[in-house]
């Protein structure tokens, strides 16, 4: 094996510039945050009776995880159909998995009106209804959670086992990582098993939203098209992280690997669209893509920007065009978020009298939460070894 | 390699094939509810009522309900239901048509509210009564998002927020599940009771006269069924009343059934999760032993 596909820290200082502005980010949004938990959930925002839920649930927690599921689409390809050549990709798919899952957990917290009996929904487990699909998308994210970052903790304990902040830190790395190394295999399955259920399932939550939401949106269908969907997502999510990391931290991009990568998401994303062709035909929907007013624009734009990677990745030879690959992943990912806001938010219509659009308070505590996502990243990219492809030494 | 990826595409394909399988069979099984031996309800009258707002007034009374002031701060004005308001009477115009209607919880036999809520905060208690919990309640709001009424309330502007919705006046001192709104309708335009009584009533009423009402109980079906009743003038259908037509389907009808495919037993899954770790377990072993090869 060669050095560069290992995974080492990337160094250097901390407290740069673009950081310190991150940090000035979340701090707003604590200041923000403060104010939701003393006057409640109406003075800070745009919520009502009729759009209970808002950009905190649409974007932190619905879109959120589903970027956060980079980890599991990687997971399926090296696990399942066994293509170890994509291994190097496992560990920052992990770890933007990790934090975006732990970020969304947060934003729940942050949305709920009665947060401190949150932790009975794990515990009172005679009480559960298991009718309903919100509970299992609550219990799955919090399993999912500890999964994830049982998943990386290797990286951290690698790093812990030879010099810790602590000497406690030391020891515990030492006893822990070959016991984690040989519990890998059933964390690994929990963490494939855990998504496929949550992803499909937060799908299922807004099919008893009923007459409420437009039939474009509405299918029983629905779970299937998210859990399809939120693969072909995972697939960008690494695309763009491989991307991004590249260009900040001067890294070995691997654009062949996410070349292949890219292909694989057009596999998937082409299943997606086949679908949701097939059941708007069957259930005689097509022809409301052209009369349901304004609502048509936003399914029009979702289409267009699901159909777009597929244009652009059509071949093989563009598929391995570093700008391609990158501007292939943005779209589909922007398609996969439009996709979730119309199926919570665009689509849903709680009757006449009600009207919502986030306030600013609202949106600049989400913006401080994936601020904090983003530190959290850097520091940790900096610090344990996550990415492969560090420059070889002379 | 290749025969492990064929293993492995075939253990999906039949964990797939055996969850579809679970949710046919399970579709067949969710038999249609009806409403409990003990149910009681309303049944409101368009035709009977005057829109004196009594009803309104005296619920604020019973349950202890904030005013909701008008611009002048001299009239108790809801306007629509509201934390404050759990019984509302509003006013519609069909052209030269007027209709009042009372809106309150539907206490339907199949509701969408208990069939989101994760943990029972929300459920059918005595009576059939849809009553809300606060000790278990993490005011996650999918009964808002659920119910297709628009009853329940969130209280927005407390960092102690509760779910208020009409719960037919089960803390009534002394007239516990004697609805107030009920007790003081000078015209007899709502009346509660046992819910068959009610069904009865209605359909008693549509028979005598049919020249009066839309010809349909509404609420009797719709949903799944409401133990709260209603009967609309001759002309004004009930959407136009703000009653969604929705079908003689449950509100968790569709939901539950995927639910309950995919997740009987905990089958699925489970086997799932042996077959994942189990190919897992395979490639590792299978790439452990290329490694050491060359």
């Amino acid at each position: 094996m060669s050095t560069h596909l290992e995974a080492t820290p990337v160094g250097g200082p901390l407290l740069t510039r673009p950081f310190r502005w991150l940090l000035a980010l979340s701090g707003i949004g604590a200041l923000l945050l403060l104010w939701r938990f003393l006057a409640g959930l109406g003075p800070v925002t745009g919520l009502n009776d009729g759009y209970a839920w808002g950009i905190w649930i649409a974007f932190d927690v619905v879109t959120g995880t589903a970027l956060g599921c980079g980890g599991y689409a990687v997971a399926i390809l090296v696990y399942i159909l066994n293509k170890g050549q994509y291994h190097p990709l496992v560990r920052p798919a992990v770890l933007t998995s990790a934090l975006g899952y732990s970020m969304a957990g947060f934003a729940i917290v942050v949305d709920v009106g009665r947060y401190w009996w949150i932790y009975r929904i794990p515990l009172r487990f005679w009480q559960w209804n298991l009718h309903s699909a919100l509970l299992e998308v609550a219990l799955c994210v919090m399993a999912y959670v500890i999964v994830l970052w049982l998943e990386l903790s290797p990286a951290f304990m690698e790093k812990w086992k030879e010099e810790a902040p602590l000497p406690i830190l030391k020891s515990l790395s030492q006893t822990f990582h070959p016991i984690v190394n040989k519990l890998m295999v059933f964390i690994v399955a929990l963490g494939l098993l855990l998504p496929t259920m949550h992803q499909s399932s937060l799908g299922t939550v807004m099919l008893l939203a009923g007459h409420k939401l437009h039939a474009l949106w509405n299918t029983p269908l629905i779970p299937l098209l998210f859990l399809v969907s939120v693969i072909a997502m995972g697939y960008a999510v690494v695309v763009l992280e491989g991307s991004l990391a590249a260009y900040f931290f001067r890294r070995r991009r691997e654009t062949e690997m996410l070349g292949k990568l890219s292909g694989v998401m057009v596999g998937v994303l082409g299943l997606f669209l086949v679908l949701r062709a097939a059941d708007l035909l069957v259930r005689g929907a097509l022809a409301k893509t052209f009369t349901s007013g304004w609502l048509n624009f936003f399914f029009w734009v979702e289409t267009a920007l699901y159909v777009a990677p597929l244009v652009l990745l059509a071949s093989r030879e563009k598929r391995m065009d570093p700008v391609v690959q990158f501007r292939a992943a943005v779209l589909m990912l922007l398609a996969g978020t439009l996709y979730r806001f119309n199926s919570y938010l665009v689509g849903f219509n709680p009757g006449e009298g009600f009207a919502y659009f986030p306030t600013v308070p609202e949106m600049f505590i989400t913006f401080g939460i994936v601020a904090l996502e983003i530190m959290l990243y850097i520091v940790i990219v900096k610090r344990f070894p996550i990415l492969a492809g560090a420059p070889q030494k002379a | 390699m290749t025969v492990d990826r064929r293993t492995a595409l075939k253990a999906l394909a039949g964990v797939g094939a055996a969850a579809a399988a679970g949710s046919a069979a399970s579709v067949e099984a969710r038999e249609r509810r009806t409403a409990p031996p003990d149910a009681i309800g309303m049944l409101y009258d368009a035709t009977r009522c005057i829109g004196c707002k009594a009803c309104v007034v005296a619920c604020k009374e019973a349950n202890n309900l904030p005013p909701e002031w008008d611009r002048d701060h001299l009239y108790d004005a809801p306007k629509d239901l509201s934390a404050s308001t759990k019984n509302i009477i509003r006013l519609y115009a069909e052209g030269d048509r007027l209709s009042y209607v009372k809106r309150q919880c539907m206490h339907c036999i199949d509701p969408g509210c208990v069939g989101a809520c994760m943990i029972g905060a929300l459920q059918k208690r005595e009576h059939g009564v849809v009553t809300w919990d606060g000790d278990r309640c993490i005011g996650c709001r999918y009964c808002q998002i659920a119910c297709p009424f628009e009853v329940p309330k969130f209280e927005w502007n407390t960092p102690i927020p509760h779910i208020v919705k009409c719960e037919m006046c089960k803390n009534r001192p002394g007239k516990p599940f004697q609805p107030a709104c009920c007790d003081v309708c000078p015209r007899g335009a709502v009346v509660s009771g046992k819910y068959s009584e009610l069904l009865e009533e209605a359909h008693r009423r549509l028979g005598e006269f049919p020249e009066r009402y839309e010809p349909k109980v509404y609420g009797e079906h719709d949903g799944g069924g409401t133990q709260v009743l209603y009967l609309s003038k001759a002309g004004i259908p009930f959407e136009a009343l703000g009653l969604p037509d929705l079908g003689e389907k449950p509100v968790p009808e569709t939901a539950q059934k995927i639910q309950h495919g995919v997740y009987q037993g905990f089958i699925a899954p489970a086997v799932l999760y042996v077959v994942l770790g189990a190919v897992i377990w395979r490639n590792r072993k299978a790439s452990a032993a290329e490694e050491v090869k060359p």
